[in-house]
């Protein structure tokens, strides 16, 4: 049962400030918050799966833009063969249905997730770091390389993919489907931080040789959040696909990978609402800073520097103090 | 495919290789002696690569700005280290990532704010330009041999310096018990900013002489960093030999690839079709390499003791 705590509170908070705003950006007709307020929860949703492989289990992936990317090029062709109507694979074609395209992404991004899982979790530490990013670098380049969906140009999706019922070309319809997705995503988030499995994930974090000794194999563990951390940012990828109508190999750079840490690092390793925090105070500066100055990034690197050396709960540990337990 | 051509491209392997070991040996030192994750080690060959571009520029000669670039690395490494690394070296990985990945954005935009957006253009100097001949008739770039030349003396000197000097008995002593060389009262702090000032310098030069190759931009160095990363990891991080060994394999792997893929792929399927698939195919194969590797020896091929 959630308790009226000061993290609640803040949670609380920030999802009715980021339903909020696009409300009132509707209201005042400025179509263009709503973009920004998709943005924060679709980045939001990306970094809530990072945050369950490195939040809780500890595994600092530094290649989380490959299923980002993976599920934004789901999107993108399915969307194009439903359009040429040629058939995907095995004669299946493509959708223009996004329920469906989640389920592909989701699937994509897990199987492509257990592949690299499987192999980066036999190492930890720095190893961990560079060879999740190495993999990221191999799709990457796999994208440039091969033709047939754009290379290096990238993909556009001529018109935002269905989805029942709903008018997805509008702003503030679309709005508030990725809004469902980010809480059913932060949802699980808290469920499986809640679970057994979830107290072994933090436990092999903490500890790996008590979690081997009382009987539970840390890499199993392991591999599962992982799998399931690149299903949830897979599908965020394939949103952040929709949102833009285009998808290209920079959502699988690695520098798409290091923002996602950045998103968590910025809200609060490991909190709930920690990655919403970090999208939102990202995209706001992204937006502030690149009114004022071109040269934002330059900006953004000395903030993120001195969040580092000095506040290193994040925004959610500045609102709501210290985290109650590692 | 005749002789000559499989010759030349083993030659680009050797010096795509050669220069990735200047970055990796950089890498791998400031991570044994130190246990850094250092991302930012492609900015600093940027900086090398631009102070060498800007200063040949200005003064006229290559040989000047190839000076420029040791002694701008070496400094930018060294302020860094003073100024932010030093902080880091008792956190987790995570925060060293993070903070390096800062320092890169601040790199980039930071450069492109001096330089401009627009790519500057390095000469080969006139001492090394023309070309030799190979057995089977080709004619490979004396520029290219001398990088080779280049790296080979550097891998022979890192071995005297670590084996054979002071300065290497002490960096040698940091990697196995730091604590124990500090209450032996060598000052750590300096030997820090010294180990990472020189990696620092390897990668300058890195930059330098690949700027003379291709053109000098921002952003030029993460590809280069990505790239070494995987070297390291392959080699064992912290090991020097590691990283010597590793840096040829990627680089002759990856060169002989995207040579020779293409036309396997041509053996099963018309050439049109096998040209991008072989390609597609050969720019993921150090990654398949080092998949392979990692799957048999976690730790690389030479592990360091610690790491």
């Amino acid at each position: 049962m959630p308790m009226l705590n000061r993290e609640n509170l803040v949670n609380l908070a920030l999802a009715i400030l980021l339903i909020a705003v696009p409300l009132i950006a509707n209201g005042l007709g400025q179509p263009f918050y709503i973009t920004l307020a998709t943005r924060v929860a679709i980045l939001a949703l990306a970094a809530t799966g990072l945050n369950l492989a490195l939040g809780l289990g500890g595994l600092v992936s530094f290649g989380h833009a490959a299923f980002f990317g993976l599920g934004g090029y789901v999107a993108g062709i399915l969307a194009a063969h439903n359009f040429s109507g040629e058939p995907v694979i095995f004669g299946l074609g493509g959708t223009n249905q996004m329920w469906v395209i989640w389920v592909v992404s989701i699937l994509v991004s897990g199987i492509v997730g257990l592949a690299i899982g499987a192999i980066s979790l036999r190492t930890s530490g720095v190893y961990f770091i560079m060879i999740t990013l190495a993999f990221a670098q191999m799709v990457y380049y796999f994208a440039i390389s091969w033709p047939a969906y754009g290379g290096q140009d990238g993909l556009s999706i001529l018109v935002r993919n269905q989805f029942p019922g709903i008018s997805t070309m509008r702003p503030l319809s679309f709005f508030f489907v990725c809004y469902v997705i980010l809480i059913l995503g932060i949802g699980l988030f808290a469920l499986i931080r809640a679970s057994r499995f979830g107290a072994a994930l933090q436990a092999s974090r903490q500890n790996e040789v008590r979690v081997a000794t009382v009987g539970i194999r840390p890499f199993r563990i392991r591999l599962t959040a992982f799998v399931i951390s690149a299903m949830l940012t897979g599908i965020a990828g394939a949103l952040f696909a929709d949102l833009n109508r285009f998808v290209s190999p920079s959502m699988l750079s690695w520098q798409m990978s290091g923002e996602l840490i950045v998103l968590i690092i910025l809200g609060g390793t490991g909190r709930l609402f920690g990655p919403l925090a970090g999208a939102a105070l990202y995209v706001v500066f992204e937006y502030a800073l690149g009114g004022m100055t071109e040269r934002w990034q330059f900006f953004l690197g000395l903030i993120l520097l001195l969040v580092v050396l000095f506040a290193r709960g994040g925004l959610i540990g500045l609102l709501a103090g210290k985290a109650k337990h590692g | 495919m005749t002789l000559a051509l499989a010759l030349e491209q083993l030659l680009n392997g050797i010096q795509l290789g050669v220069m990735l070991f200047l970055m990796a040996a950089g890498l791998t030192l400031i991570f044994g002696v130190m246990g850094l994750i250092n991302l930012a080690h492609g900015s600093l060959y940027m900086v090398g690569a631009f102070a060498c571009a800007a200063v040949a520029a200005w003064t006229g000669s290559f040989w000047i700005g190839l000076v420029a670039s040791l002694i701008a690395a070496a400094a930018a490494g060294a302020i860094v280290e003073l100024v932010v690394v030093r902080r880091l070296y008792d956190r987790d990985h995570l925060d060293q990532v993070l903070a390096t990945f800062a320092l890169i954005l601040i790199f980039s935009e930071g450069t492109r704010w001096l330089f401009g957006s627009f790519p500057l253009y390095l000469d080969i100097p006139p001492l090394l330009q023309g070309a030799v001949s190979l057995p089977g008739g080709a004619e490979y770039p004396v520029y290219r041999f001398a990088i080779i030349a280049v790296g080979a003396a550097v891998a022979l000197g890192l071995y005297f310096l670590i084996s054979r000097t002071r300065l290497g008995m002490r960096i040698r002593a940091g990697e196995s018990d730091r604590e124990m060389i500090g209450a032996l009262g060598v000052d750590i702090r300096t030997l820090y900013t010294v180990v990472f000032a020189l990696g620092s310098a390897l990668a300058g030069l890195a930059g330098a002489m690949v700027g003379a190759l291709q053109s000098v931009q921002v952003g030029m160095g993460e590809p280069v960093l990505i790239l070494a990363f995987v070297v390291i990891v392959i080699g064992g991080i912290g090991s020097i030999k590691g990283a010597l060994l590793g840096a040829l394999l990627v680089g002759i792997v990856d060169t002989l690839g995207r040579l020779l893929l293409p036309q396997i792929v041509g053996l099963f399927m018309p050439l049109a079709q096998a040209g991008p698939i072989g390609g597609a195919i050969a720019s993921m194969l150090i990654y398949v390499v080092m998949a392979l590797i990692l799957a048999v020896k976690p730790r690389g091929l030479f592990p360091a003791a610690h790491g």
